[in-house]
C-alpha cells in the first residue's frame, strides 16, 4: 500500500528522540503509517525499535519530538490522551501476563480497562482464530511459549484497536504457528486495522509489510516500500551452468570476481543491474562454452538489511 | 483476592495470635490502663495494625511485582490517568486492610468488649489509616529496587512506626523525650484517634487526630499522583 499525503496517518512520528544515561537510543526518528497499512520496523538488537514502541504505547516517556495516533498528539510534556490509548493495541516483546489470571479471566477484564464492554462475538472470534479455546481455563504459568504469544495477541486485540503494534509477535514460535499468526494478522489488517510490526524474521517483514523502515543506533537508515527496498541492492546473483567443465575462468567474467564450483561446471557471480548479461553469455558461447542453464536471483531483504545496518551512516 | 490465603487468612491468623497473647494471656497480668483492661486498650491498636500492615503490603507488593515481572507495561498502555492508577491501587490496598481489620475486630470480641463510643469516627479513622498506608505502600513499591529493598521499608519504617506509635502502651507513660518523639509519629494520631473513637478517651483530641491524619493522607495522595505522573521509576 502506498502512502498518500491526503490520508490522515494512523500513526505519525516526528523527530522522536530518547536518551538513556547519555546514550541516544532513538535519534530524531520520523515516519508515518497510513490507515490500513502494515509497516515493518526492522533493526538489529538495540537499534531502538522497542523503545520507539514503548514511547508510542506510553510505557516510556518521549524524550523529544512528537507522536500522533490518529491525530491525538503525544509530546514530552503531554502524555498519551486516553483516546489515543483506546485506539492502540500493543503486543509486547516480553511475555507480559498477570500470573494470577486464567486466559478467560484476563480477556474478560481487559476491555473494561479501555472503557468498553466485552463483545462476546469478538471474544469468541479471537479465542477460536488463535486456537485458545481448549486453554481458556489455564493460568499463565500453565501456558507454553506459543500459547502465551497467542494470548498476548488476543489481549492486544480484545478492545478492537485501530492501530495494532506487534513487537516481535512470532519470536520463538514454531513454523506452523508462525504461518497461522501471519494469516491471522493479515486478516486483522484486511478489516482496517493498521499494523506496526517489528521482527527479526526478515522473511516475515518481506511477506507482511507494505513498507519497511530500518533502524540502526536509533536512527533511520532506510524507509521504503518493501518491493522497492529489495531492489535497493542494484545487483543480481547469477549462476551459469555449463555442459562441460571450465578449466579456467574466461577474461570476460574476471571483473565480476566469480567463483567456480569444484566440478568446474558452475560459475557464480554478482553483476550490477547495468551489466549486459546477454553480451557476457554471447562472449562465453563464442569462446566455445556451452551454457545450458542460467539462474539468477535478486538479493534478499536479509542481504539488504545486513548491508544497510553494517555500512550505512544514519540519515537524519 | 486470587491468593486469599496469603492476603487475608495469614494476616488474620497472625493478628489473632497477637490478640490471644496480648489480650487473653499477658493482658490479664497487666494493670488497667486509663480505666480500661489491657485487652480493651490493646485491641484497637491491634485492629489498626492489621489494617495498616495489610493496606501497605497490598499496594507495595502488587506494584513491586508488576515492575519486577514487567506486567506494569500492561497498566501503562491502558487509558488510565495517574489519579485513576493511584485510586485503583489505593482502593485495593484499603479493601484488603479493612477486610483484615473487620475480621480481627470480630475475633477480638472473644477477648474483650469495647464501648464503641463513636463507631462512625472509628470506621472513618480506619478508612483514613488504610488509605494513608496504602498510598505509602504505593510509594515503597515504586522506589524499591529489589525484594530486599521492599522488606527494608516494612522492617525499618512500618514496624518502628507501629511499635513506637502506641499500639501496646499509652505514650503518656513514656519519659518526656520519647513522648515527644512518639508525637512525631503519624501513626500515633491514627492510633490515638481510633482508640479514642472506640473507647471514648485518648491522649489527644479526636478532632486533632482527624485533622492531622486526614491532612497527611491528602498530602501523600497528591504526592503519589505526582510520583505516578512524573517519576522515572514508574515510567522511564
Amino acid at each position: 500500500m502506498g502512502y498518500s499525503s491526503s490520508m490522515k496517518p494512523a500513526l505519525e512520528i516526528k523527530n522522536l528522540s530518547k536518551t538513556y544515561a547519555a546514550t541516544k537510543v532513538v535519534d530524531n526518528l520520523s515516519f508515518s503509517i497510513a490507515p490500513g497499512e502494515i509497516f515493518g520496523l526492522l533493526g538489529p538488537n538495540g537499534a531502538g525499535k522497542s523503545t520507539t514502541i514503548n514511547m508510542i504505547g506510553g510505557v516510556t516517556r518521549i524524550g523529544g519530538g512528537e507522536i500522533n495516533i490518529y491525530e491525538h498528539k503525544i509530546t514530552p510534556h503531554q502524555s498519551a490522551p486516553p483516546q489515543a490509548k483506546r485506539l492502540t493495541g500493543i503486543m509486547h516483546q516480553e511475555i507480559v501476563a498477570d500470573p494470577f489470571f486464567t486466559i478467560q479471566q484476563a480477556l474478560a477484564l481487559h476491555p473494561g480497562f479501555f472503557g468498553i464492554r466485552r463483545d462476546h462475538q469478538w471474544y469468541d472470534y479471537l479465542i477460536d482464530r488463535l486456537q485458545l479455546r481448549p486453554h481458556i481455563h489455564k493460568g499463565m504459568h500453565q501456558l507454553s511459549g506459543g500459547l502465551k504469544r497467542r494470548f498476548m495477541l488476543a489481549k492486544a486485540l480484545i478492545h478492537k484497536p485501530r492501530l495494532l503494534i506487534l513487537d516481535e509477535p512470532t519470536a520463538g514460535v514454531d513454523v506452523e504457528l508462525r504461518h497461522t499468526l501471519w494469516q491471522f494478522i493479515r486478516d486483522i489488517n484486511a478489516s482496517g486495522t493498521s499494523i506496526l510490526l517489528t521482527t527479526h524474521y526478515l522473511e516475515e517483514a518481506q511477506q507482511m509489510c507494505n513498507r519497511i523502515a530500518i533502524l540502526k543506533d536509533g536512527c533511520l537508515v532506510a524507509l521504503e516500500q518493501t518491493d522497492i527496498l529489495v531492489q535497493y541492492e542494484r545487483t543480481r546473483h547469477f549462476d551459469l551452468h555449463l555442459r562441460s567443465p571450465m578449466p579456467t575462468i574466461p577474461p570476460v567474467l574476471q571483473r565480476f570476481n566469480p567463483t567456480l564450483n569444484k566440478a568446474g561446471t558452475r560459475v557464480s557471480f554478482v553483476a550490477s543491474a547495468n551489466d549486459d548479461i546477454g553480451a557476457i553469455v554471447a562472449e562465453l558461447v563464442a569462446s566455445k562454452m556451452v551454457v545450458h542453464d542460467i539462474t539468477s536471483s535478486e538479493p534478499s531483504l536479509e542481504e539488504i538489511f545486513l548491508r544497510l545496518t553494517r555500512e550505512t551512516r544514519p540519515k537524519h | 483476592m486470587q491468593v486469599w490465603t496469603q492476603t487475608l487468612v495469614t494476616p488474620i491468623l497472625i493478628t489473632s495470635l497477637y490478640l490471644f497473647v496480648f489480650g487473653a494471656t499477658l493482658g490479664e497480668r497487666i494493670s488497667v490502663v486509663d480505666g480500661f483492661s489491657y485487652a480493651q486498650f490493646v485491641i484497637p491498636g491491634l485492629i489498626l495494625m492489621g489494617v495498616i500492615n495489610n493496606s501497605f503490603t497490598n499496594t507495595s507488593s502488587s506494584l513491586f511485582m508488576s515492575r519486577h515481572l514487567g506486567s506494569i507495561a500492561d497498566l501503562l498502555v491502558m487509558p488510565l490517568s495517574s489519579k485513576q492508577i493511584v485510586a485503583a491501587y489505593t482502593l485495593a490496598g484499603m479493601l484488603r486492610g479493612l477486610l483484615v481489620g473487620v475480621v480481627v475486630g470480630l475475633v477480638s470480641t472473644q477477648f474483650a468488649t469495647l464501648p464503641w463510643a463513636h463507631p462512625c469516627y472509628a470506621v472513618l479513622m480506619a478508612v483514613i489509616a488504610s488509605m494513608l498506608f496504602a498510598v505509602l505502600g504505593l510509594m515503597a513499591g515504586t522506589f524499591a529496587d529489589s525484594f530486599d529493598g521492599l522488606s527494608l521499608y516494612i522492617n525499618f519504617v512500618i514496624l518502628p512506626l507501629v511499635f513506637l506509635g502506641g499500639v501496646f502502651y499509652p505514650i503518656s507513660i513514656l519519659p518526656p523525650f520519647w513522648r515527644t518523639v512518639s508525637q512525631c509519629n503519624p501513626l500515633f494520631y491514627l492510633l490515638d484517634g481510633f482508640r479514642h473513637a472506640l473507647l471514648g478517651t485518648g491522649d489527644i483530641s479526636l478532632w486533632l487526630a482527624f485533622i492531622l491524619s486526614g491532612g497527611l493522607t491528602l498530602i501523600l495522595i497528591l504526592a503519589a499522583v505526582y510520583m505516578v505522573e512524573h517519576s522515572k521509576r514508574f515510567r522511564a
